[in-house]
Parts: structure tokens; sequence; C-alpha cells
């Protein structure tokens, strides 16, 4: 009978006795907190030892000595490739942090900028008029480009789920990839050029609904499509196998199934739009009083307002207070959208108890 | 009524792929037959060709004769929604429609196709197609709780009930207990030899004990080697292909000395 020889473990640089072959020395749990200390003290001591004016610099001293510190700490305790793995998530984290900052800086300021405009628009009528007139616009544009734009994407994508094979279905996808790209002040002289151009037309809204359903069409399609191929073979297939027809099991069988992410994708296509600018200037212009009409005459809407109320439109020196009001509306319009939208996918999803 | 069925010299492709050459069966109607061999050698393919599954896949053709009580499964005019509504089929992996209760899982074939019945009639539907699956005891007082949420042996049981729910004449099953412990296995097998009394029953197995215990006749599926087409090599009763069989073939793969 052989017996395995268990190679002999690799001895840690730490030179101390650790109970088994198993257990590997580890650094204490504040050993972060202290290498982050010695690394700010060495580059504040940097700072003034070596006469840098900037605390920017320090900062990223400090940052670049935490990584040196504790990799080093590290590796003369744990070895190579816990040293690689503090490493490596250090570096992560940064960027994690990296990313959520300027995210973080624009909500806090528009918070701090907007909500004083949007307590002053609820005295002040004219600035209340605005936004008023900005979310109906917005609401209605969006609304009708949605109205057009999910049902004609979720069809395209059970199309191509479903039924699309060969050179056709592969145009499709290739074109649906290549409007996906298509600029939105592209989007928007399109219609520019068809609608108002064509027949002669003064910018009205429902051009704007045009130009935003060309845009989220796209997005729609490819989400959708990746929700319905989600969808396991196998209940298809239980359903063909009962005697169900094609149609009758996309419609029962199917949508339901994907229900939760089709709305989702809906959802997610509407918030993408909804601060959308570029083919409004082109084709609803704006107005200072409340249009409710969408196919007729020049309507606003809260990203054209941001626009307006900082001068760019009329030339005027503008003021940023109405600006920021309308921005933050924007935002908790397409934040509220974002909260329905993950609701109602909630709702929808398949139960298992 | 049961139905017996007549496979004549039947060809089954993936687009150019022949995947099962030239297989010839006749099943008597009321019995269970098991198709047993090595995995890829179309034994599930051919089955599903048996209520015109196989054209679901991109590609699948066939060309030959299936007969069913004389009728041309794959003769002009005949529509595959209406021979699957005829010949029933469980899979292998259990798979109740994850957006449905118990309940509408089982009449999931009348509700999906549109066929209007009052409440008391699906009511009674229910009853008997759960108590035909033996699950009914289990199942009768969460009827509107999720099917997703029954254990894998329920949930198979439950496939089950669906399938005979819309009455159908013959019952094919893909390997319906390769994914279930040996009590629940015993549970569908009890059920086949139940259901045998109602209906035709084909089942592919990889089990052979299995396919000994629950089948009147077995069908040995082989192929020459990859690449090669499967063939049907013999065709008998169950107790010969398990104590003497005719094909050199069969013997080695019965007892354990396959390859």
């Amino acid at each position: 009978m052989s017996t395995l020889t268990s190679p002999a473990p690799t001895t840690p640089p730490a030179g101390r006795a650790l109970p088994s072959a198993l257990v590997g020395a580890r650094l204490p749990k504040w050993a972060p907190y202290v290498a982050a200390l010695i690394a700010l003290a060495l580059a504040v001591g940097a700072k003034y030892g070596l006469g840098w004016t900037g605390w920017y610099t320090a900062f990223f001293t400090a940052a670049a000595l935490y990584i040196v510190v504790l990799s080093a700490w590290s590796y003369s305790v744990e070895g190579r490739r816990r040293a690689k793995d503090r490493v490596a998530s250090t570096l992560i984290h940064a960027c994690f942090v990296a990313a959520m900052v300027p995210l973080l800086l624009i909500l806090v300021y528009m918070l701090q900028r907007g909500l004083p405009a949007l307590t002053t628009g609820l005295s002040d009528p004219d600035l209340r008029g605005l936004l008023v007139g900005g979310l109906i616009g917005t609401l209605e544009q969006v609304g009708m480009a949605a109205i057009i734009a999910i049902p004609l994407g979720i069809f395209t994508s059970i199309y191509l789920v479903e039924y699309g094979k060969g050179r056709f279905a592969r145009a499709v996808t290739f074109f649906v990839d290549v409007m996906t790209g298509v600029p939105s002040i592209v989007a928007g002289l399109f219609v520019y050029t068809f609608l108002l151009l064509g027949f002669g037309a003064r910018p009205f809204g429902f051009a704007g609904s045009i130009a935003l359903a060309i845009l989220m069409l796209p997005v729609v399609v490819r989400s959708s499509e990746e929700m319905l191929r989600l969808v396991p073979r196998d209940l298809r297939d239980a359903s063909y196998a009962l005697g169900v027809p094609k149609w009758r099991t996309i419609i029962m069988i199917v949508l339901p199934t994907a229900m939760s992410g089709l709305i989702t994708s809906g959802l997610l296509a509407v918030a993408r739009v909804a601060g959308e600018t570029a083919p409004l200037i082109l084709l609803t212009g704006y107005s200072s009083f409340l249009n409710a009409n969408p196919f007729s005459g020049d309507q606003a809407t809260l990203p054209m307002m941001v626009w307006d109320q900082l001068g760019k439109r009329t030339g005027n020196p503008g003021t940023d207070a109405g600006a920021w009001g309308a921005a933050l509306l924007l935002v908790l319009l397409v934040l509220l959208l974002n909260v329905i939208a993950r609701l109602l996918a909630r709702l929808a999803q398949p139960k298992t108890k | 009524m049961a139905k017996r069925i007549d496979v004549e010299s039947l060809n089954v492709y993936y687009s150019d792929f022949l995947a099962v050459q030239d297989a010839s069966i006749k099943i008597a109607p009321l019995t269970v037959t098991a198709f047993i061999g090595p995995s890829g050698c179309g034994k599930s393919t051919f089955l599903r060709t048996l209520n015109r599954m196989h054209e679901v896949i991109p590609g699948g053709r066939v060309d030959g004769k299936v007969m069913l009580d004389g009728e041309d499964l794959y003769g002009p005019g005949v529509d595959p929604v209406n021979v699957r509504r005829t010949v029933g089929m469980v899979f292998q992996k259990a798979n109740p429609f994850p957006t449905m209760s118990i309940y509408d899982n089982v009449i999931a074939g009348y509700k999906i196709a549109g066929t209007r019945k009052g409440r008391n009639e699906l009511d009674d539907i229910v009853e008997r197609s759960l108590r035909g699956a033996n699950l009914w005891e289990e199942v009768k007082h969460r009827l509107n709780r999720p099917g997703a949420g029954l254990s894998g042996g329920q949930q198979q049981r439950l496939c089950i009930a669906r399938a005979i729910a819309v009455e159908p004449q013959v019952l094919l099953m893909d390997e319906p207990c390769s994914a279930l412990d040996p009590i629940s296995t015993l549970a569908i097998e009890d059920l086949i030899s139940e259901l045998k009394t109602r209906y035709t029953i084909v089942i592919v197995t990889h089990n052979m004990q299995q396919a000994a215990r629950v089948s009147d006749r077995t069908a040995f599926f082989n192929l020459a080697g990859v690449g090669q087409p499967g063939r049907l090599v013999e065709y008998d009763e169950t107790t010969k292909i398990f104590s003497n069989p005719s094909e050199k073939a069969t013997e080695d793969y019965i007892s354990g000395r396959f390859g």
C-alpha cells in the first residue's frame, strides 16, 4: 500500500509556529486601519517636510502609500498570495469609491440647489407655472413615446426570439444595433426634416415624442430580447406538448414568465429618454405658458426648461435657480419611474411559496 | 381509447445530420414500451418524433411514417397541435409553469389553449388528474400555491397530472425519473403501472432495472460510433431482452460490457 505524502507546507515568512498546516498566518483585523494611519501620517509628514502645497497631492500620496504599506506588511506576515489579494481588493474598492464620488457630488449639489427652487416654486406662481408646464410636457411627450416604442419593441423582440431566423432576422438585429448608436440629435434631425419641414409645420410636442420613440425602440428591443431568451425552452416544450399552438404559448407562457423583465426593460428605456434634450430643441420648441396639448404649439419640457432658465435659449442672462429646480424635478421623476419599475417587476415575478 | 403506434422506416434529421436511421417499431395499445440505449443513440430524439415535438427544434425533420391507429402523423394536412393533444409528453426535467398555481398547472392544457370549461368541470379534472398522478393527497389543501414550490418528485408528478388532464391517448415519457430520488422514482413507476390500464405508454430510460420493472416490451437503440446515426437494434418482449437477447450488442449493453 502506498501512502500519499502531502507536500511540505510552505512556511510563511513570519516564523511563528502555527497550529496546523491548514491555518495560515493572518494580519489582525485592525491591520488596514493601522496601515491607513501610517500612510496618512507619512503623507502629512511629506507634505510639511517637503513643503508640498496641495492637500490633493497629500491625499493621493496617502492612498498610494496605503497600498504599499499594507501589501508589504501582508507579504511579510501572510505571504505572497494574500498580499496580492489585498492589493487587488484595495484597488477594486478604490475604483468603486472613485465611481461613486461624482455621483454623490451631483446628487448632493442638486438637492442643495434644487430644493430651494422647488420650495419657492410652491409659492411663486411664475416659477410654479414653468415647472408644471415642463412636467406636463415631459410626461406627455415621454408617455406617448413609450406608447409607441414599448409595444413595437416588444413585438420586434418576440419576432426575433420566437420566429425570426435566417437573413432577415439577422438584418433586423443588425439595424437595431446600429439604431442603438444613433446620436439623439440625428433622430431629431430626421423627424425635423420629414415632419416639420416636410409638412411645413411649427414645432409641437408630439414631434418630440416620435424622436424619443426612435431613440427608445432599440433599447426596448435589445433588453426585451434578452428577457425572452431567458425563458427556459422546457416551458415552451411543455406547452407545445400539451397541444397548445405557438401563439398561445407565447401569450400565456413566454410573456407572463418574462413579464417582470419586460416591465423593467420598458421603464428603464423610458427613464433613459426622459432627460433627452437635443431632439427636443429642434422639434418641440419652448413655451413659458402652459400648453397641455402635445399636438399643437410649442410645448415646454423639463430638460428644455433647464436650458431656457440658464438663458441659453434666448441669449438673455438667466438665473440658475429655476434650472436646478427643473433638474431636480426631472431626476425625481426618473427615480420614481425606477422605483415603480422595481415594484412592478417584483409583483410580476414568478413565486415559489 | 388508447391507440397503437406503427413506425415504418423512419429517418430523423437535425438539419443534414441523420440522428436515427431506418427505425421501425410496432407499439400495441395499453402497453408500456421502454427505450434503452447509450447516450446520444437517438432514443429521446425518436421519442419526440412520436408527437411531432422533434420539429420544434430548428432544423428538426423526419422522413418515413408514424402511424397512429393507421393514420400518418406526418401526412399532408395533419396539424401538429392536434397530434400533441392526442399524444402527451412528460419531460426529463420537471417543468411546471412558474407563473401558475398547482391548480392552474394541472388545467394548463385547457387554460393556455383557451378551451372554456365550467368551474365544477375544472375542479373535477384537477382532482381526477392529481389522483391519477398520485399527488392529490399531498397537495389537496394547497392547490392555489405555486407549482414551483413543490419538491422535485412532486413537480414531476404534477407534470404527469398536467399531461393526463388533457386526456391523451398515448403518453410519452422522456427519462421521467432521471432527476429523482429512489422513493419518488418508485412512486412514478407505480403510477406508470396504473396509467397503463388507460394509456399507451412509451418511456425512455437509462435505468435498465426500471425498464425491466415497468415495461412490457423493450427497444434497444445503439450507434456505431460518434457522428454515426442511431439505430433500433432490437425490439422484443422485455423478459426476452433482459434474459436472452438475440443481438450481441444488446447483451453487451444490458450486462454492462458495453464499449
